[in-house]
C-alpha cells in the first residue's frame, strides 16, 4: 500500500494555535505522525536578560493566556523561596481562589473546544456560556478578563472584599449547576462516546514511561497532581486527584470535566478559610541561587528554573509547559487512528503550542 | 439518545445569553483595567513608572531650561498591568475602565507639563 504525507496544521480550524504534524498515512489509517513546532516561538526566556525579576511577572504571564496566573504563581514562589520571603496566608489563599478560576474557565474553554472538534456545536455554545460567568469574574475582582496580573513577589495586588467574595460564591455555584445540567450531554450522549471512547488510548505504563501531564496522565490512572506538593493554600485545603482509567480521549474528557466541578469546591472551601490580614510584604534585595518550583496548571505540571546572581536581572529562566510534556505522547498514540480521529486525538492533550515555545 | 434536547428547549424559551453589542454595551466593572490616563498637573517627572514599566512603553523626559516636562506614553505597547499606577508617588496615573477607541495610526499619547519640583524642595525646609 502507498504511504501518504497529509499535512496537518499549522493551519487547521480544530488548533487555535499553530501546531504542524505531518502524518503518513496508509489508505486512512494514521501509520506515523511527525511533528514540527516553532511556529510562534518569541524568546520570552531570553527578555530575563533586559527585564528585571519584578517586571518578568508581567512577561511570564503572556507566556500562556490561559494560564497566565498560574505561570506569575508558579514564577513568584520561586523567587520569594529564593529570597526567603514568606508571604501572608490571605495572599495564598487569594492565589489559590484565582489559580482555581483559571482552572475552571480553561477545562470549560477546552470542553467547549473538544465538542466543536467532534462537530458537536450547540454543546461548544453551552459551555462557552457558562465559561462567561467566570470570565466575569475575573474581570471584576482582578482588572482583567484573561491576564489577571495579580502576583507580585510577596504577595498579591488585589484583595476580595466579602461582597466579591459572596459574588464569586453564588457566581460559580450557578456554573456548577449549569454544568451539571448538561453533563449528561457530554459524558452519556450516543454520539460523544462513539466519537472518543477508545480513540487513542495510552495505557498507565506509556503515559508514566512518555512523562505525560496533567489530566493526559490521570486520565491513564496515575493520580499525580501538583497540588499534592501543598503549595499556595493545598496545606489547608484538602481534596483528591480526579483518576480515569481507561486512557482514551473519553476519559481525558471525564477527568477535565469532573475537574472543573472539583475547582468549585476547592473555590468554596478557599473562600470559606480565608483569614483576615495582609495581602503583601514587602520584598527588599535581589534573588541570588537556583530554584526549581512546580505548580498545576489546567494542563498538567509546569516547571520553572531560575537562576539568580544577586543583580536585579535573573541569570537564567527556564520554563518546562505541560503541553511539551505531552507531545511524546501524541505522537505515541497516533499511529492506527483514523484520518477522521487525528483532530479529536490532537485536541484531547489540549495543545497550547504558545506555552511549549515560549 | 435525546440527552440534549431538555436543554435545546430551555434555551429556545429562555432570553437570549448575547447581547446586540454595538446598541447594547454592557456597564464596565469599575476595577477594569482599560485605559491609562495622567493627571499632568499632578505629576512631578520622577521617572517611576519609566523604569518600573513591564513594557517600556512610558518615556519621560525634563527640559530644565524651559521649566516643563514631557511624559509620552506609546497605548500600543502598554500591556495594561496598571504597576504603573501602584507605583505613581503623586497618584497622578490611573486607569480608566472603559476601553481606548480603534484607531488607524500609531498615535502616542504625549503630555507636557510644568515641572514643580524645585518649588516643593524650597518650600519643604521651611516648613521644617
Amino acid at each position: 500500500m502507498a504511504r501518504t504525507i497529509i499535512p496537518f496544521g499549522p493551519q487547521h480550524p480544530v488548533l487555535p494555535e499553530p501546531l504542524h504534524l505531518k502524518l503518513v498515512c496508509e489508505d486512512e489509517i494514521v501509520k506515523e505522525a511527525i511533528p514540527a513546532l516553532g511556529y510562534v516561538h518569541r524568546g520570552l526566556e531570553k527578555l530575563a536578560e533586559i527585564r528585571d525579576f519584578n517586571q518578568m511577572i508581567q512577561v511570564v504571564e503572556r507566556v500562556c493566556g490561559i494560564c497566565s496566573m498560574l505561570h506569575s504563581q508558579c514564577y513568584c514562589q520561586g523567587i520569594e523561596e529564593m529570597m526567603g520571603v514568606e508571604i501572608p496566608e490571605r495572599a495564598k489563599y487569594l492565589r489559590t481562589v484565582w489559580s482555581e478560576l483559571h482552572r475552571m474557565h480553561s477545562h470549560l474553554l477546552w470542553l467547549g473546544l473538544f465538542a466543536d472538534a467532534f462537530g458537536f456545536e450547540s454543546l461548544f455554545m453551552q459551555f462557552w456560556r457558562i465559561r462567561e460567568r467566570i470570565m466575569d469574574l475575573n474581570e471584576a475582582t482582578a482588572g482583567s478578563r484573561v491576564i489577571v496580573s495579580v502576583n507580585v513577589v510577596g504577595g498579591v495586588r488585589q484583595d476580595l472584599t466579602p461582597e466579591q467574595c459572596s459574588w464569586i460564591l453564588t457566581e460559580v455555584a450557578q456554573a456548577g449547576k449549569e454544568i451539571k445540567a448538561i453533563q449528561s450531554t457530554m459524558l452519556s450522549d450516543y454520539t460523544v462516546c462513539k466519537r472518543t471512547k477508545g480513540v487513542a488510548a495510552l495505557t498507565k505504563e506509556q503515559a508514566y514511561e512518555l512523562g505525560a501531564a496533567g489530566p493526559t496522565l490521570r486520565a491513564s490512572g496515575v493520580a499525580q497532581d501538583m497540588r499534592q506538593l501543598k503549595y499556595a493554600a493545598f496545606d489547608k485545603i484538602d481534596f483528591e486527584p480526579v483518576v480515569e482509567y481507561d486512557g482514551d480521549c473519553y476519559a481525558r474528557g471525564v477527568v477535565r470535566f469532573r475537574e472543573a466541578l472539583q475547582s468549585i469546591d476547592i473555590i468554596r472551601a478557599a473562600i470559606s478559610g480565608m483569614p483576615q490580614g495582609d495581602i503583601s510584604v514587602p520584598v527588599k534585595g535581589n534573588p541570588e541561587g537556583e530554584i526549581i518550583t512546580r505548580v498545576e496548571q489546567p494542563r498538567g505540571e509546569c516547571m520553572y528554573y531560575m537562576k539568580g546572581n544577586g543583580t536585579k536581572f535573573l541569570e537564567r529562566v527556564r520554563i518546562r509547559t505541560p503541553t511539551f510534556a505531552n507531545v511524546p505522547p501524541l505522537i505515541a498514540f497516533m499511529p492506527g487512528l483514523e484520518l477522521a480521529d487525528v483532530p479529536v486525538a490532537v485536541l484531547s492533550i489540549d495543545p497550547c503550542i504558545s506555552c511549549t515555545e515560549r | 439518545m435525546l440527552k440534549m434536547t431538555p436543554t435545546v428547549l430551555k434555551n429556545l424559551f429562555s432570553k437570549s445569553s448575547t447581547r446586540m453589542y454595538p446598541f447594547e454595551v454592557r456597564e464596565p466593572f469599575p476595577l477594569y483595567r482599560g485605559e491609562l490616563f495622567n493627571d499632568i498637573d499632578k505629576c512631578i517627572f520622577c521617572k517611576k513608572c519609566e523604569i518600573k514599566c513591564p513594557s517600556q512603553c512610558i518615556t519621560v523626559s525634563k527640559d530644565k531650561e524651559a521649566g516643563t516636562g514631557t511624559w509620552i506614553c506609546d497605548p500600543f505597547a502598554c500591556v495594561y498591568c496598571s504597576i504603573c499606577v501602584d507605583v505613581c508617588p503623586t497618584k497622578s496615573l490611573s486607569m480608566a475602565p472603559n476601553h481606548r477607541k480603534p484607531s488607524a495610526t500609531r498615535d502616542m499619547i504625549e503630555q507636557v507639563g510644568k515641572l514643580k519640583v524645585p518649588k516643593k524642595k524650597k518650600a519643604a525646609p521651611k516648613k521644617d
